[in-house]
């Protein structure tokens, strides 16, 4: 064992808040629920799909379910934004110290350094960078995010009530909406099913599976392998043994896999439904 | 007979004419021309001579009236005239004759146009008439069987082109008991042919009218057999003219209409006496061998209890020991039911019958034989509960009409019975709903193909109509109806939505769903754009909750969106969407229902918006896409040092 590791007497870093990892479950519970019921719609030409809608218990109740998940997801978004809010009062005091200090989710400088020195790496023309706490990808994960249940929560409230917005809008913008609502879903299921998934949960390196999103912990060694400049600055500020935190038991570990490679199975499912949808059964 | 009724006013016609010049048209006059023996005139092909024999015509009934008295639109002409004198009508003087005439077979047929008919001076001859005592009248008694027998003889053109239930009429009558006292007796008062039919009155002895018709033939006979009755009493005990009058044979049971013989018949042909050997059960034809045996209850109990054994075996000779053999028809029902014989002779099964097809229906094989019952007993065959049965001995699948068929039709009885009329039928019992028969007819039963036919789609709209007439006006109204749309595309009726046989509630999950399909046969493009939308989205996953077709467009009442009156003509359109939505305004009725991204032309926006959310698609997948497989190499690295590591550390 490392010595690093020998000094903290099996701590384990903690990335995570109990808070986060609830929004993160919550929200992986109602997207999943979401693209599920969704795309039955959408792929409505196909067995599958009529099958699927059958299951679910007719298109009412998909439709109940989607609603649903969708005013849970819409919770989730609101409650991060508010969660901001108080951060920024108690932690950072002003939006400037949020928005520009070091852990911030905006692109920065060092994002753009990190991803041309990636790509040389990537090439083998260079070392791994020094990644911090967020790295370009996880920040372009999150805007894709906050980007996509913006319009997609914008244009499935249109759907839902069309009475009361074609009071303000044209009847056709209600075409459109569904266009860009469904293309939106398939474009962030799509997403997160394939290149987050690989990106965050099951890098290589990582398999089975990276359950810091889960456990909201890390062992101080992949910390200092993974994102080295956050690590470095930790260890510099002194503020490490401030993250220190007992490791989960072991069967709290396994349930929580369990859940997560539930998780994974039914998205990458939906992905290869979709995958027949579109190129075998197109209409 | 020939009788002046109006001579006064003739002889004042006459004074008339001579003592005016311009009508003043003599015999003489006509007869300058037409004396002479070689004028004749053209009509098509034949040449007619057009001289009239000035003996003949002075010594005729007619001698004392002038030619312009018959030729009447020729008084007061230039002659010679140039134009045919139109046929002289007997009007005038003998409107007694002419009216009965004008009701009869003869008359009636001539006003079909039925070139072969009779007029008055077929029988009575032109300018020689002579009064019916003169043995020279061809309406002599004498002369009467020839007269008549120029065209019901066997082989003229009467007998081959019309359906005469007696055959070899004249030869008959020639033998027979009547035929032989005048012709070969020379007995003037024997009867000849219009002593039983009449000779101006002749009708079918159908027709309750006629003096040959079943109830008045006794009356007509006894004109002459006065004294019938009680000759007949010593042979058919007396019992039974009072007790079972129904059973009571008519004349001609007994005495063959043209074949009346100087028989004593003490076997008269009453259904006793049929029954002598037919009712004994295992009495059976030399021939082949079926059962000949006939339940004579069963006879008495069905609708033909008033008719005579005879009246349908006809041709039997009751003198014979075996009266029956020289029966050589099969039972003729057109004889009696001629207007449904007619209908027959028209549909598919007459016409295989008549080329002696073995598996055509006949009358029997539907209506039975001996037990024939009304179409309203629940017992007979043909009562509405019964006919899918009758007619599946033949159409269900594997029987012998089925085998023949070659259409798009199959199973139709399972079907059928499916349906909803077959439900109303047998599982609801309900007597007045659609069977077989109320869409194929019952005896013209024609293919599809058949322009007469009942289900030919030019006329399908009217047989279903017979019952849904309420439909029936809203489709002719609609667009799909021939009326409205002049096309050379085929338009859809009634079946092509509903159906054969196989049609359902409209209320129906299943119908419901379909309908959308049946529209999208013809209307193909439109129903490909619904299926965008949200409403066929949900139609597709097998929900009939949301709008289709008919929920915007109606169903037999379709009309142009450009109409007025249409569910969705500018006036409507909101009402339409609040079935639904409640709130729906005229904005949310702008809702594209056939929305497609693919047509730039038509909804650019849609289009734009497609693509414009397409490109960031594949945009983004690219990218993630190369980033990950670039990645992936130096991933599967860190992953082989990690586990060195580990290894070198254990």
């Amino acid at each position: 064992m490392e010595p690093a590791q020998e000094q903290y007497h099996g701590l384990e870093f903690q990335r995570f808040t109990r808070f986060h990892r609830v929004l993160h479950i919550i929200m992986i519970v109602s997207f999943l629920s979401l693209a599920t019921t969704g795309m039955t719609l959408k792929f409505a030409y196909t067995t599958w799909a009529r099958l699927l809608s059958h299951l679910l218990g007719g298109f009412e109740s998909a439709g109940y379910i989607h609603r649903f998940a969708a005013v849970a997801l819409i919770g989730i978004f609101i409650t991060h934004v508010v969660n901001l809010f108080h951060r920024k009062k108690k932690e950072f005091g002003s939006w400037k110290a949020l928005l520009t200090g070091p852990n911030t989710m905006l692109p920065t400088k060092k994002d753009l350094h990190d991803f041309t020195a990636s790509m040389k790496w990537f090439l083998g023309k260079g070392d791994r960078p020094q990644y911090g706490r967020y790295t370009y990808w996880e920040k372009f994960d999150y805007f894709a995010v906050f980007w996509g249940m913006i319009v997609i929560g914008s244009t499935g409230l249109m759907l839902w009530f069309p009475e009361f917005f074609t009071r303000i809008i044209p009847g056709q913008w209600i075409n459109v909406a569904t266009i860009v609502h469904s293309d939106e879903a398939l474009l962030a299921a799509g997403f997160i099913f394939t290149v987050h998934f690989f990106n965050t949960h099951l890098r290589p390196e990582k398999f089975p599976m990276d359950m810091v999103i889960f456990t909201g912990r890390m062992t101080i060694e992949e910390l200092k392998e993974d994102k080295p400049a956050e690590y470095e600055s930790l260890v510099k500020s002194g503020e490490l043994e401030k993250y220190l935190v007992e490791p989960y038991p072991e069967i709290v570990v396994r349930a929580m896999r369990i859940f997560g490679w539930t998780a994974v199975t039914i998205g990458i499912s939906i992905v290869l439904l979709i995958i027949y949808a579109m190129v075998f059964a197109y209409r | 007979m020939i009788r002046f009724r109006n001579t006064g006013w003739l002889i004042v016609l006459i004074a008339l004419c001579a003592s005016v010049r311009l009508c003043s048209q003599t015999k003489d006059d006509c007869l300058t021309c037409h004396s002479d023996k070689t004028l004749s005139t053209k009509k098509g092909s034949a040449t007619i001579s057009l001289f009239v024999d000035e003996k003949k015509y002075a010594t005729s009934v007619h001698g004392v009236i002038e030619c312009v008295g018959c030729h009447s639109d020729l008084k007061g002409k230039d002659f010679p005239h140039e134009q045919r004198p139109q046929r002289p009508t007997c009007l005038g003087c003998h409107d007694k004759e002419l009216a009965k005439y004008a009701g009869s077979l003869h008359g009636k047929a001539v006003a079909r146009g039925d070139a072969l008919a009779p007029r008055c001076p077929d029988c009575h001859g032109s300018h020689a008439i002579v009064p019916v005592r003169d043995s020279r009248s061809n309406v002599a008694p004498m002369q009467i069987p020839y007269l008549c027998g120029r065209c019901h003889r066997e082989g003229t053109p009467v007998t081959r082109q019309h359906q005469i239930p007696q055959s070899s009429i004249f030869e008959n009558y020639s033998e027979s008991i009547h035929g032989e006292g005048l012709l070969k007796k020379g007995l003037a008062v024997s009867a000849t042919c219009v002593s039983c039919h009449s000779s101006h009155d002749i009708l079918p002895h159908t027709d309750a009218r006629s003096s040959i018709a079943r109830k008045n033939i006794a009356a007509t006979c006894s004109r002459c057999h006065t004294m019938i009755e009680q000759v007949h009493r010593k042979i058919i005990k007396g019992a039974l003219w009072e007790k079972e009058e129904h059973v009571l044979p008519a004349c001609v049971d007994c005495h063959q209409p043209h074949k009346v013989r100087k028989v004593f018949y003490d076997q008269g042909m009453a259904n006793q006496d049929c029954l002598r050997c037919h009712d004994r059960p295992d009495i059976r034809s030399s021939k082949d061998g079926h059962s000949l045996a006939v339940k004579f209850e069963e006879l008495t109990a069905s609708r033909h209890v008033k008719v005579a054994c005879t009246q349908c075996h006809t041709g039997v000779s009751p003198s014979k020991l075996r009266p029956c053999q020289t029966i050589q028809q099969k039972v003729d029902c057109a004889s009696c039911h001629a207007v449904v014989g007619d209908d027959y002779n028209k549909s598919i099964h007459g016409k295989l019958s008549a080329r002696n097809d073995q598996n055509a229906p006949v009358c029997k094989e539907c209506h039975g034989t001996h037990k024939i019952l009304g179409k309203k007993d629940p017992a007979s065959p043909i009562f509405s509960l019964n006919i899918p049965q009758l007619c599946a001995r033949c159409h269900r699948e594997g029987k012998k009409a089925a085998v023949r068929y070659k259409g798009e039709q199959h199973e139709i009885i399972e079907h059928y019975t499916e349906s909803i009329h077959g439900k109303g039928l047998l599982k609801s019992g309900l007597t007045v709903t659609a069977t077989c028969t109320d869409c194929h007819t019952a005896h013209r039963e024609l293919p599809k193909s058949d322009s007469a036919s009942s289900i030919n789609p030019a006329n399908t709209p009217a047989t279903c109509g017979r019952c849904h007439h309420g439909i029936e006006e809203k489709f002719r109204k609609s667009v799909h109806s021939s009326d409205v749309t002049k096309t050379s595309k085929p338009l859809p009726v009634c079946n092509d939505c509903h159906s054969a046989h196989t049609i359902r509630r409209t209320d129906d999950q299943g119908f419901k769903l379909s309908i959308m399909n049946t529209c999208g046969r013809c209307h193909e493009k439109i129903s490909e754009t619904y299926f965008d939308t949200y409403h066929g989205k949900v139609s597709q996953l097998g929900y009939a909750k949301t709008a289709k077709c008919y929920d915007c467009h109606g169903s037999h009442d379709v009309l142009r969106v450009s109409d007025p009156e249409s569910r969705l003509s500018h006036a409507n359109v909101v009402a339409t969407c609040q079935q639904c939505h409640p709130g729906a305004t005229r904005r949310f009725a702008g809702y594209l229902t056939h929305a497609t991204h693919h047509d730039p032309a038509k909804y650019p926006l849609l289009f734009w918006t497609f693509w414009g959310m397409t490109s960031l698609l594949i945009g983004t997948f690219v990218l993630g896409a190369v980033h990950t497989l670039l990645w992936l190499p130096r991933a599967l690295q860190m992953r082989r040092q990690r586990r060195r590591h580990m290894e070198s550390k254990e």
